[in-house]
């Protein structure tokens, strides 16, 4: 990949090359959806819109960084012990992640439950590091960070979207379909509560975000 | 990049020294926070069981509502004698604590609320075990030990949907005006019925349709809790 | 005994860790195009979830929770060190599947050769942190349940991906709109077999 190349001069701080770093994960390498990373952790935080953006904005800040101390110490890092550096530094950063969840925001913490842990093992942290901080400086590499885990959170929120809308017809915990509409008759979609749910969201989501980029679609 | 065992070795060192002294620093210095958090929880849980909500208080005011309603609390043992007045400690107790030492030295805390209307209730902590792990709650009397004026109910990982369900008012409210001992006076405790119970049943409640063991969990749960203030119980009704 | 069953029943079908709560599945839509791999890669995780998850119940019970080290002294019992369960749990298990991978190599290079690629893999699959992390959550009291729960758990992420992989080499065949081909089919499939797993929650047990 092209991003992997070094470069040598001085760039400005939002080159055009950094832009697409922050840029590109929203589409054509968005996390979930195109490099299929990180869905373990987080799809079942995605019934309501709160702990979804909850756990988005964690991710973020964990992948950030998590890629920039890993980029500041790359020369440093011996290659034998290389895995093991980066599971104990996104260890770290995950329990003081947590330790401030439950500290300001308890009861979005409990809904979170053992997701917040998950993020460990979230693939995208390990994919983005190896595959972007171990070869770049410090500062693209928490761009990188950055980007990805907007990308995820970005699909995160919008599943959870569509889940709390039809499924309690709500959004963020405030109910937007009125009551004239249960009234006459409306009722809230269950199954959207439930896991299965999410997963074919996504199948849509993906659909849709294929039918409009054709380069992505396999085959 | 080679590099040698040494500085293979000291590297570890190096990172799992500053790693541990980071980590005991965020969590010694958030400590307090997170334990507020839990005692406000709990204060929170405490006054569901005697029906005031608090969902809309903000944190820091639950305290004072707290304090307003809960005007004591006693520690009794098995035997029915108070053991212990300092409301601190009793408010520390866990049960799932107590329940792990001899029987002669568990303290079971008994909370005393005056409600809105003047009347007194009793709360006592239940805690037992679900189908995936623990269930607990509060269950509240009036001063004759026997009707229930409200309950509360938590879990950690019940089943969504079915187990789950216990925490919600349509299965807690039902508790309410129902009373635990019979004419004669024998504990009967309440019985959590499967395929719901008979209106005139002034022991029962419905169970969870497809959630019958959380169900049964919560039944055993408040009886085993409330044999254990049995003692209790008898000696202040004689009183 | 009646307890142990239920449990090993419902962590398969019901709490399934795909179908319910979507761990693993960066290996489970990477591995699941051919039956063979996927085999493989759900015995390996079936068997480093039974190793993995009373170790690190050990490990949480002995030394970790609030008053874990009572038994070390009685100074201890205030100690509380569950802060770092996180770092523990997966230490735990990176070295445990190193030496699994060891040991399999040296006493069984015929199972090395059908389950070696996997094992690095594994480290990193959300289903075997997650485990640990529910085992805590939960509070399991003995170590018969955690081992029936992470077996259970192990064998139902084993359905999960094997009859996956099964449905993907059939569709292959079939006409699929073109964007949807590929990872989007997949999750919809899943979703589809989670809905037929919900079916399961009516048992009475």
């Amino acid at each position: 990949m092209s991003e992997n190349k070094k470069t040598k001069e001085r760039e400005p701080m939002f080159s055009a090359k950094v832009l697409r770093l922050l840029k590109n994960p929203f589409n054509l390498e968005n996390p979930i959806t195109v490099q299929v990373l990180g869905i373990c952790s987080a799809l079942a935080v995605t019934v309501q819109m709160k702990p979804a953006i909850v756990m988005a904005l964690s991710v973020t800040i964990v992948t950030a960084f998590s890629n920039l101390i890993i980029s500041a110490l790359r020369d440093t890092i011996p290659s034998r012990i290389r895995i093991i550096v980066q599971l104990v530094v996104v260890a770290a950063l995950v329990i003081i992640v947590d330790q401030i969840l439950k500290a300001y925001v308890y009861d979005v913490s409990k809904k979170l439950s053992v997701f917040v842990g998950l993020i460990i093992t979230n693939c995208i942290l390990m994919g983005r590091l190896e595959a972007y901080a171990m070869a770049n400086k410090p500062w693209p590499s928490f761009v990188d960070g950055i980007g990805n885990g907007l990308g995820y959170g970005l699909i995160l929120v919008i599943v959870a979207f569509f889940r709390e809308l039809l499924g309690s017809g709500k959004i963020y915990g405030m109910r937007v379909i009125p009551q004239a509409l249960y009234d006459s008759g409306y009722m809230d979609n269950g199954l959207m509560i439930l896991p299965p749910m999410a997963l074919i969201t996504i199948g849509v989501i993906i659909w849709v975000q294929r039918s409009k980029t054709p380069e992505l679609q396999e085959k | 990049m080679e590099h040698s065992n040494k500085y293979i070795f000291i590297y570890s060192i190096v990172m799992v020294v500053v790693i541990a002294v980071s980590l005991t620093v965020v969590a010694v210095q958030l400590k307090p926070a997170q334990e507020d958090n839990i005692r406000i929880e709990k204060m929170q849980n405490i006054l569901a069981s005697v029906n005031v909500p608090t969902a809309e208080v903000p944190k820091k005011q639950v305290i004072d509502v707290y304090h307003k309603y809960i005007t004591n609390v006693v520690g009794v043992n098995l035997n029915g004698d108070v053991v212990e007045k300092d409301a601190e400690k009793l408010f520390a107790i866990e049960l799932a604590n107590e329940f792990k030492k001899p029987a002669a030295q568990q303290v079971l805390p008994v909370y005393t609320a005056t409600l809105d209307n003047g009347d007194t209730a009793f709360i006592m902590p239940l805690r037992g075990k679900g189908l995936w792990g623990p269930v607990w709650g509060y269950i509240s009397f009036r001063t004759d030990y026997n009707t229930v004026v409200g309950t509360m109910f938590d879990h950690k990982g019940e089943t969504p949907g079915l187990g789950a369900e216990i925490n919600q008012p349509f299965f807690m409210d039902p508790f309410k005006g129902k009373t635990i001992f019979d004419q004669d006076g024998k504990f009967t405790s309440i019985q959590i019925m499967k395929g719901g119970a008979p209106d005139d049943n002034p022991h029962g409640v419905d169970a969870i349709s497809g959630g019958t063991i959380t169900s049964k969990g919560v039944e055993k749960m408040i009886f085993d809790n409330l044999s254990n203030y049995q003692a209790y119980i008898n000696k202040q009704k004689k009183q | 005994m009646e307890n142990l069953f239920n449990l090993f029943v419902r962590s398969i079908f019901i709490d399934n860790m795909i179908f319910a709560y979507f761990l693993g599945m960066c290996s489970y839509l990477a591995v699941s195009k051919t039956v063979k791999t996927s085999v493989g890669l759900g015995i390996a995780v079936t068997f480093v979830l039974l190793v993995t998850a009373p170790v690190n119940w050990l490990v949480d019970t002995y030394l970790l929770k609030p008053g874990a080290l009572a038994w070390l002294s009685a100074d201890l019992a205030d100690l509380d060190l569950s802060y770092l369960s996180f770092m523990i749990f997966i230490a735990v298990i990176a070295a445990i599947v190193q030496l699994v991978e060891m040991v399999v190599e040296k006493f069984s290079p015929s199972l090395y050769n059908a389950l070696g690629i996997f094992l690095p893999l594994i480290a990193v699959n959300c289903a075997i942190l997650g485990v640990a992390l529910f085992v805590q959550e939960r509070e399991y009291t003995s170590i018969a349940e955690v081992t029936v729960y992470a077996g259970g758990s192990g064998i139902g992420w084993f359905l999960a991906i094997a009859s996956l992989a099964a449905i993907r080499e059939k569709i292959t065949y079939s006409h699929i709109p073109k964007p949807l081909r590929g990872l989007g089919i997949s999750f919809i499939i899943t979703g589809l077999m989670a809905i037929a797993f919900m079916s399961f929650m009516g048992i009475k047990i």
